[in-house]
């Protein structure tokens, strides 16, 4: 009880450290210190974290923080500032993946219920899209891939009847037991990796900043939905604010183009219709 | 079904608190911005912990290390990346 109490009080005081750090963000004097502000926010949860009972072996942990501190300390140095947009991207579909892969080790190791595999799958589900949109993105932006829009006929029509098939699929999980159960997981995982390709490549690379942003609005209801599935409060608190800000930051950045945030999303299809 | 509605609160509050903190940002902050909260997004770092810790099975195990490994990229990535465009914005600012 004692250190349960002690992780959560440290998670309501990151909570704190990230609102604090995005509202100083939010001011050009004070920016720089913001981000700090929420870095030591992002410590503390994962000191802490480290005292949680339940987590005895720390080899694999280590492991992946080396490895993962490293790449992304690297990255971020070398980096071209001209870059940056493309490398949030990159971060992003990082986090993205990540949610994805909370959400599926949640299914293992306890009898989950009903309303448990329901977020496993949101988790999942809204992390692939946001792993694959994001190197889209990047792909786009780092002119990888052609950075026009890339449209074809019945592209719609595809569209809806691939989220129909994520519905389907997304239900039949929840419903399965057994063997059977994989299988839609495999089937969510893929659909929804295709999902986020389709729903970025119909987009200008113009408009990429603008699809980064919403796409990060994605990572942070990933993780708030990975939290729901783990049953993790800062994940839930963390990633509702970032899924929140991060839709409000994309209707502000949408209006200082002097667009509208349905505008950018589907130019490539209005694209299609006036083009016959 | 209790969490439902706790999570049904948070959301509701941090969507206002989201929008308060957003509202009146300047242009030139958007970006910095973005990669800042996306920075935040990272937090899923701390459920991969718990996955890649607790032994479950062996899947559970390997999936937790990956996300730990993907996670830790975006949250060192993001903040160090977030720094550098701050840190460029101010000298711009103060050569003015």
């Amino acid at each position: 009880m004692g250190i349960e109490l002690l992780v959560n009080l440290s998670y309501v005081a990151a909570a704190v450290l990230f609102i604090f750090g995005l509202k100083m963000l939010g001011s050009p004097a004070t920016a720089r210190k913001g981000n700090l502000v929420s870095a030591i926010g992002m410590f503390i949860a994962v000191v802490v974290t480290l005292l949680d009972q339940s987590i005895i072996d720390f080899k694999w942990i280590v492991a992946g923080i080396v490895v993962g501190g490293a790449i992304g300390a690297l990255v971020a140095r070398r980096v071209e500032m001209t870059g940056m947009p493309e490398m949030v991207a990159l971060f992003n579909g990082f986090g993205g993946v990540a949610s994805l892969f909370v959400g599926w080790a949640a299914l293992y190791g306890f009898e989950a219920t009903t309303f448990e595999l329901i977020t496993i799958v949101l988790s999942i589900l809204i992390g692939g899209v946001t792993f694959s949109g994001s190197m889209v993105a990047w792909g786009k932006l780092s002119e990888r891939i052609s950075g026009k829009a890339i449209v074809f006929g019945g592209q719609r029509v595809f569209n809806i009847m691939l989220i129909l098939a994520i519905l389907a699929s997304a239900v039949m999980f929840t419903l399965s037991t057994g063997p059977a159960t994989s299988i839609y997981l495999y089937l969510v995982i893929g659909l929804s990796l295709l999902l986020g390709i389709m729903l970025v490549i119909p987009i200008g690379g113009a408009d990429m900043p603008v699809v980064i942003s919403l796409l990060n609005s994605y990572s942070g209801l990933a993780a708030c939905a990975a939290g729901i599935a783990i049953n993790n409060i800062i994940l839930i608190v963390a990633g509702a604010l970032v899924g929140a800000s991060g839709i409000i930051l994309t209707q502000i950045m949408c209006k200082a183009m002097n667009r509208s945030l349905s505008n950018v999303l589907f130019s490539g299809f209005s694209a299609v219709s006036a083009g016959g | 079904m209790e969490i439902a509605v706790y999570l049904a609160f948070i959301l509701m509050l941090s969507i206002f608190l989201g929008f308060e903190l957003i509202n009146k940002v300047p242009a030139t902050l958007h970006t910095p911005l973005m990669s800042g909260s996306n920075a935040i997004s990272g937090i899923t770092l701390v459920g991969a912990l718990t996955s890649a810790g607790a032994e479950h099975s062996g899947l559970a195990t390997i999936l937790g290390t990956i996300a730990v490994a993907m996670a830790t990229i975006n949250v060192i990535g993001g903040y160090m990346v977030t720094d550098r465009m701050l840190a460029m914005f101010k000298k711009k600012g103060s050569a003015k």
